[in-house]
């Protein structure tokens, strides 16, 4: 039944908020530490452990993936509920701090991926394949 | 007729924020594809116009909550709330595949912690530079350089005003609208032509949105890999945001 993956992640959602709330309380921070992370680990572990014991269904699976789909939609309706117009009067600040992200991201990237040993072509090819299988 | 009709909106709030929302995705993903031919992904449009609306709701009601402030539309206070904001995020680690994610290796992991850490200092550092002295604001604004999610998941656990979450929120924004199109253009530099590179970049830019549209107008073989890493990146984020991150960002502001 597609309520018993929707269920699922409820529990974990409430577990991990509690958690965090719990490890908030303990380290003296008296907020939510990671809540949303735990409770994230929380559903990866529960899925691996289900699937594992063919408790996993695909109906049980949509309960969750429909939750998941969600995720931009309800970001969007987040977005239309913040303070625009005081984070406007701001100033530059969003700009400026994503530009100098992005722009110390890019190095990043492109340091690391120097480093990468050049694989010949054929050979990248068939580990993506494998990797597929 | 309208006073009936206005009566059905106001009594149906999160049923009319569905339909509003499913609306402003329809419009976003037709100008993805006609204005910017898929350059820009849809959902990126759709937060602007979110932002958007947020603003005119502000102008209208001089409300902090942006739309949710107009009576008709309090239902999107509903749908964007706290709660169903989580219990979608967590939702999304469902599609994360461990295996495959373990083939990343160690390259992988370094990429994810530098791409928590790197953005967050960098966003912290320009919130001081721009004056802003409370650990609770900096540490947001420093998130938001993470990706749009963790910032507001983050000043929310430490209780940042609207205000600083909302610029948090317009930062992961313009980063991933920045990642979603600059990447292709800049492809070459970044060296992605293998999968191993691709998780790299996931690691890195994280923004799942902006990751997952960069690559796709770079090379669609590439896009699973990076996304497989940048979802991680989120839940990350919101892991270290509100916590160790929080906790050093207050130790060395006080």
């Amino acid at each position: 039944m597609i309520i018993y993956g929707t269920a699922l992640l409820a529990i974990c959602h409430l577990l991990g908020i509690f958690l965090g709330d719990l490890l908030g309380a303990l380290l003296g921070a008296k907020t939510n530490v990671g809540g949303v992370g735990i409770a994230m680990i929380l559903l990866i572990c529960a899925r691996l452990w289900l699937h594992r014991r063919g408790l996993m269904p695909q109906q049980t699976e949509m309960g969750v993936a429909f939750w998941g789909a969600m995720y931009i939609p309800v970001v969007v309706a987040m977005a239309a509920q913040q303070n625009v117009v005081s984070a406007l009067r701001g100033g530059p600040v969003a700009l400026l701090a994503a530009f100098a992200t992005v722009l110390v991201c890019a190095v990043c990237v492109s340091l690391i991926n120097r480093g990468e040993r050049p694989v010949p072509e054929a050979d990248a090819e068939a580990r993506v394949a494998t990797q597929r299988a | 007729m309208l006073e009936l009709l206005e009566k059905t909106a106001k009594h149906n709030g999160l049923v009319l924020a569905f339909a509003l929302v499913g609306l402003v995705m329809i419009v976003s993903m037709q100008l993805s594809r006609r204005l910017t031919f898929g350059r820009v992904h849809g959902s990126a449009i759709a937060i602007l116009i979110g932002l958007g609306l947020a603003y005119w709701g502000g102008i209208q009601t001089g409300g902090q909550k942006g739309l949710a402030d107009v009576t008709l539309f309090a239902g999107v206070g509903l749908m964007g709330g706290a709660m169903l904001r989580d219990f979608a995020i967590v939702a999304t680690a469902f599609e994360v595949q461990v295996v495959e994610a373990r083939k990343a290796g160690l390259v992988g992991a370094v990429a994810l912690i530098l791409g928590t850490v790197l953005p967050f200092i960098v966003g912290a550092s320009v919130a001081w530079g721009f004056g802003y002295r409370d650990a609770v604001s900096i540490t947001t604004i420093g998130a938001g350089a993470v990706t749009y999610i963790v910032g507001p998941v983050t000043g929310a656990a430490i209780g940042a005003s609207s205000e600083i979450m909302a610029l948090s929120i317009a930062t992961g924004l313009v980063k991933a609208i920045m990642v979603m199109v600059g990447t292709p253009m800049a492809a070459r530099f970044l060296r992605l032509s293998t999968p191993r590179s691709a998780m790299v970049f996931g690691g890195l830019a994280g923004t799942v949105s902006g990751v997952s549209a960069g690559l796709a107008a770079t090379d669609r073989k590439l896009v699973p890999y990076g996304a497989l890493v940048a979802t991680f990146h989120t839940g990350l984020g919101c892991l270290l945001g509100p916590s160790l991150l929080f906790f050093a960002t207050r130790a060395l502001v006080g």
